[in-house]
């Protein structure tokens, strides 16, 4: 057994008593300080690290801004869908949990693998979806299993909602997500990955004040970033709404006469350019869109014979045919070349060296004046007239009335048609002009081509007397709180300088082309309202000269057949519509599209009643 | 036959000083494991209960003198030593160290044992050995292989954190003891040559704790999550703290390990730099009352006994503390009396058993 320490050896126990004493006390001052640099000169620093830790900021989607008609009726909507979605960080047994969910909705579990690993990028606390826009019932079916779905939450998000289904959806146009290409550009820098945002039409153009503004939610989470509770919450402001110039009843009208076949259809309001029906079929599903439309689904639009995807009435270019014709009627009457009384002897054909350019009628129209011209729409009338006017002057009045420009309607890819002339066949092709493509050009064929916009705009300028209205297609705006953020503007193309008497001989011909015995349109004329067309039928393959008749339709491959064009206004009077209508190979002006803008006016005036317009003078004639 | 001097010596301050620190550790594990739903018995109720035997081991201990442990330090020795060899023959794994053993059923740590041993063993050869000299390097080099070959075993296991902290424990009872100067200077060369050697021996989880350490960032998600979650959570307690059970570093458990190596962040997050003053103020002084008592101890076995003792709580809170206050690399290294386990509460209690033997004997013969 040690004893007790010598009395030798006690000072210096005491000495590294007192040194190691001083050790321990120095090391605990380090220490202290070290808590005191951390926890009173870092304590901002380390809070907001602490902050940044638990708290995480989640946008809720705003509801994007409704859109109606010129009535209120209400077009465009959002609905609440359900989406099943993922809570990453409370999934162990993946395959599981994805086996139980698949089996209890009956779906395909690769399915929602796909969707697992197309999410992933997202951050850990946001839910990534599985399944979007479930029906109520498969909701109520994983709420009712939710114990056996741990991780597994159901969400509502707003979703574009089409109450009337597939119709005007080349004016709405319809919603994607926003691509990786898009996020990197400075106009969309406000955009979350996943977001939905407008494509085209309406819903491109007006993404800004349709879009709304997103609220906001910060959410204290924990590790595992499960939410905990909401600290703040900030609510989303829906978007503007839209009310158009579309008047829904008219818009349905369109879109029945046109029912299954290609073609588009423009209503104006001769005395604003207001747009009030905008139909270009076949159309699109929006609905397919809202909710992400698959491979599948895309390339059957994609690959329709019918080109659902196009919008006609903006970039579908048609020769206008016949409906050409008041142009070169104008032309003519103001050089002097022609009046309203001069006859041509039409015997079905003229000759202008060694071609013959035929009259649509075989036997001829014998002589005819300007009105019957119009009215029976003789072509060798027109061969005449515009020989003797010339392509310059024609290209000139048609420029005039809207044609050969576009409209600056405000979508992309509107086409601007064209009008020939001879400066321009110098500029393109080097060559001269040449007297049988006046004569073409007289029937609006050859190079002539026109989209059916620029037709409802020129009829609507001839109908109130020469102004070229700009189409709009937009009435007003209007914020949350009601009230107008923008209001239209009838803004003027063009004013043309034509005499009265001119257009009046013009009209006078086109209201004999519904209203007289004999007149192309006759057959689509109406008991209680006289309105004044033109039709036309715009050849796509050129018959062989010595072609005695024309085939039947039904003998013609679709995709040559003739479209068929109408232009008209209503009422002959007091013009207030005018309507532009071609049927993609539609065969015959007179029968394919006529009766389509008669649908039209019947819906337009029996929703303003028979008492604003005036009766028929002539309903028992001929 | 029951001696009443046994209570009258009894040092009840610093039992006193124990008490208070582990209930508020056991108060500060309540905060840290409150969102843990599932754990029956709760874990601060486990460690009340490890609080309590940890009392009854001291009680025993103090029944028996300890200058009877003299006769037993090298049979003891001997028996840990063999142990360590076992656990690394058939002892069991997780988490890729191995370090634990059956023994009659009983899961122990002869590692964490060795901590007690290698103090009542080098207690006993420092007693017989010391003169006022000094070791010279010569004299020094049975007490390096008393010390270096635990050390080397744990080290094997691999437990980086408790061979540093035997060789700590060790390297402070031989300096004690006395070194002479020039043996200390080439003790330390060689460590500096060991340290620079010894990183090419290091484990490869080791050695990222290491430079993780130097700088947390480069791996924030990774190695250097538990510093920089536990710097966040001391940082942000501030001067006040934020209140009990209110920490959100602990309370949504983004630090990690918070009941056991990190529950200072918890206590700190919560009670500022008051409290931590306060709580540090506490550690300080059972240390230098521990060396206090080896200064008083009525012989050199038991001054040896409580230095050894002392070292062993200072270097187990100054390397726990300076780890997670981003110091000191991460090595897992639990503060008495504070962290969650009944090992270390175990450990911890046999030396305080130890110490107040020592201290309640000095005026006994």
């Amino acid at each position: 057994m040690s004893l007790k320490p010598s009395p030798e050896e006690t000072p210096g126990l005491r000495r590294r008593f007192v040194v190691s004493s001083l050790i321990v006390a120095g090391l605990f001052c380090v220490l202290a300080l070290r808590l005191w640099y951390l926890q009173v000169l870092g304590v901002d620093h380390y809070r907001k690290l602490s902050e940044r830790n638990r708290i995480r900021y989640v946008a809720i989607e705003a509801p994007r801004g409704a859109i109606f008609d010129r009535n209120g009726t209400l077009l465009v909507d959002n609905r609440p869908a359900f989406t099943v979605s993922a809570l990453r960080q409370e999934i162990d047994g993946r395959e599981q949990l994805f086996h139980n969910l698949a089996r209890l909705l009956d779906i395909d579990e690769a399915q929602l693998e796909e969707h697992w690993r197309k999410g992933e990028g997202l951050p850990r606390y946001r839910p990534l979806p599985l399944l979007e826009d479930i029906g109520r019932e498969a909701m109520e079916k994983v709420q009712e299993n939710s114990v056996d779905l741990p991780g597994i939450l159901v969400e509502v998000k707003p979703f574009r909602a089409y109450p009337f289904g597939e119709t005007a959806s080349h004016l709405f146009g319809y919603l994607g997500e926003v691509t990786e290409e898009e996020l990197s550009q400075s106009e969309f820098s406000s955009y979350r990955s996943g977001e939905m945002v407008g494509k085209t039409a309406l819903e491109r153009l007006f993404e800004d004040r349709l879009r709304g503004i997103e609220g906001q939610k910060r959410i204290e989470v924990n590790v595992r970033g499960r939410e905990l509770r909401q600290v703040t919450t900030r609510d989303p402001l829906p978007g503007q709404n839209l009310y158009l110039t579309i008047d829904a009843k008219l818009q349905l009208a369109a879109e029945e006469a046109l029912g299954d076949r290609a073609g588009a259809v423009v209503a104006l309001d001769v005395s604003s350019g207001e747009i009030l029906a905008f139909a270009s079929r076949p159309n699109f599903d929006p609905a397919w869109f809202a909710r992400g439309i698959s491979s599948d689904e895309w390339r059957e639009l994609i690959e329709n014979p019918s080109h659902p995807m196009t919008n006609k009435i903006l970039r579908g270019q048609y020769p206008p045919g016949s409906t050409f014709k008041m142009v070169v009627a104008l032309a003519a009457l103001e050089s002097g070349s022609a009046t309203p009384a001069t006859r041509v002897q039409c015997d079905g054909s003229i000759n202008l060296g060694s071609y013959e350019y035929r009259c649509w009628k075989k036997g001829g129209h014998g002589s005819v004046d300007l009105n019957t011209a119009i009215k029976e729409s003789c072509d060798v009338w027109f061969y005449r007239v515009g020989l003797e006017t010339g392509i310059d002057r024609i290209a000139s009045a048609a420029h005039r009335l809207g044609l050969g420009q576009p409209t600056g309607f405000p979508f992309g890819g509107e086409r601007s048609g064209m009008i020939p002339s001879r400066a321009w066949k110098k500029q393109r092709f080097g060559t001269s002009w040449y007297d049988g493509e006046t004569v073409i050009s007289s029937i609006g064929q050859g190079f002539v081509l026109a989209t059916p916009l620029q037709l409802a705009v020129m009829t609507a300028a001839l109908a109130n007397g020469g102004t070229v209205w700009r189409p709009q297609i937009v009435e007003k705006i209007v914020n949350l709180d009601g009230n107008t953020d923008w209001v239209l503007q009838p803004e003027k193309l063009g004013e043309t300088a034509w005499n009265s008497s001119a257009l009046n001989a013009v009209r006078k011909g086109m209201a004999a082309v519904v209203n007289e015995v004999g007149g192309t349109a006759w057959r689509s004329r109406m008991e209680t309202i006289r309105y004044a067309g033109k039709t036309g039928t715009a050849q796509v393959v050129r018959r062989k000269d010595d072609n005695e008749e024309a085939p039947d339709d039904e003998e013609i491959p679709y995709q040559h057949r003739d479209h068929a064009l109408f232009v008209s206004f209503a009422p002959v009077e007091k013009p207030q519509i005018a309507v532009a209508v071609v049927v993609e190979h539609g065969g015959h002006g007179s029968s394919a599209a006529a009766p389509v803008a008669k649908a039209i006016y019947e819906a337009y005036f029996a929703e303003k009643g028979n008492g604003s317009a005036p009766p028929r003078h002539d309903a028992s004639g001929g | 036959m029951f001696d009443r001097r046994l209570v009258t010596h009894f040092d009840w301050t610093y039992l006193l000083l124990i008490l208070l620190i582990a209930g508020i550790g056991i108060a500060n594990l309540f905060s840290a494991t409150s969102s843990w739903t599932t754990a029956v018995p709760p874990v601060y109720l486990k460690q009340f209960y490890w609080l309590g035997l940890g009392l009854l081991i001291i009680a025993v201990i103090c029944l028996f003198d300890y200058r009877h442990l003299e006769y037993f330090s090298f049979p003891l020795y001997g028996g840990n030593l063999l142990l360590l060899v076992l656990v690394l023959a058939v002892g069991r794994t997780s988490m890729g160290a191995t370090r634990w053993i059956s023994l009659a059923g009983l899961n122990v740590q002869p590692s964490e044992i060795m901590k007690i041993v290698i103090i009542v063993t080098l207690a006993r050869y420092f007693s017989d050995k010391a003169h006022l000299r000094g070791f010279s390097l010569r004299e020094l080099i049975v007490p390096g292989l008393l010390l270096g070959i635990p050390a080397l075993l744990i080290m094997k296991q691999p437990d980086l954190g408790t061979a540093l902290l035997v060789l700590c424990i060790g390297g402070t009872m031989a300096l004690y003891a006395g070194v002479q100067r020039s043996a200390f200077f080439v003790l330390c060369l060689t460590g500096l040559a060991a340290a620079v050697g010894g990183w090419f021996l290091l484990h490869d989880y080791q050695r990222q704790r290491i430079l993780t350490f130097l700088n947390p960032e480069r791996d924030p998600l990774g190695a250097g999550y538990h510093i920089i979650q536990s710097k966040i959570a001391v940082g942000s307690g501030g001067f006040s703290g934020l209140g009990f059970m209110k920490g959100t570093q602990s309370q949504l458990s983004f630090l990690p390990e918070r009941h056991t190596d990190f529950a200072f962040s918890v206590f700190a997050e919560e009670w500022g730099l008051t409290g931590c003053l306060l709580l540090l103020a506490l550690y300080c002084l059972i240390v230098l009352w521990g060396l206090n008592i080896a200064l008083r101890s009525n012989d050199r076995f038991g001054m040896y006994l409580a230095l050894g003792v002392s070292a062993m709580l200072f270097w187990h809170i100054v390397v726990n503390l300076g780890m997670v206050i981003g110091l000191l690399p991460v090595v897992g290294v639990p503060l008495p009396l504070f962290s969650y386990g009944g090992t270390s509460m175990v450990t911890t209690m046999i030396g305080v058993g130890l110490l107040m033997n020592v201290s309640m004997r000095r005026f006994m013969f």
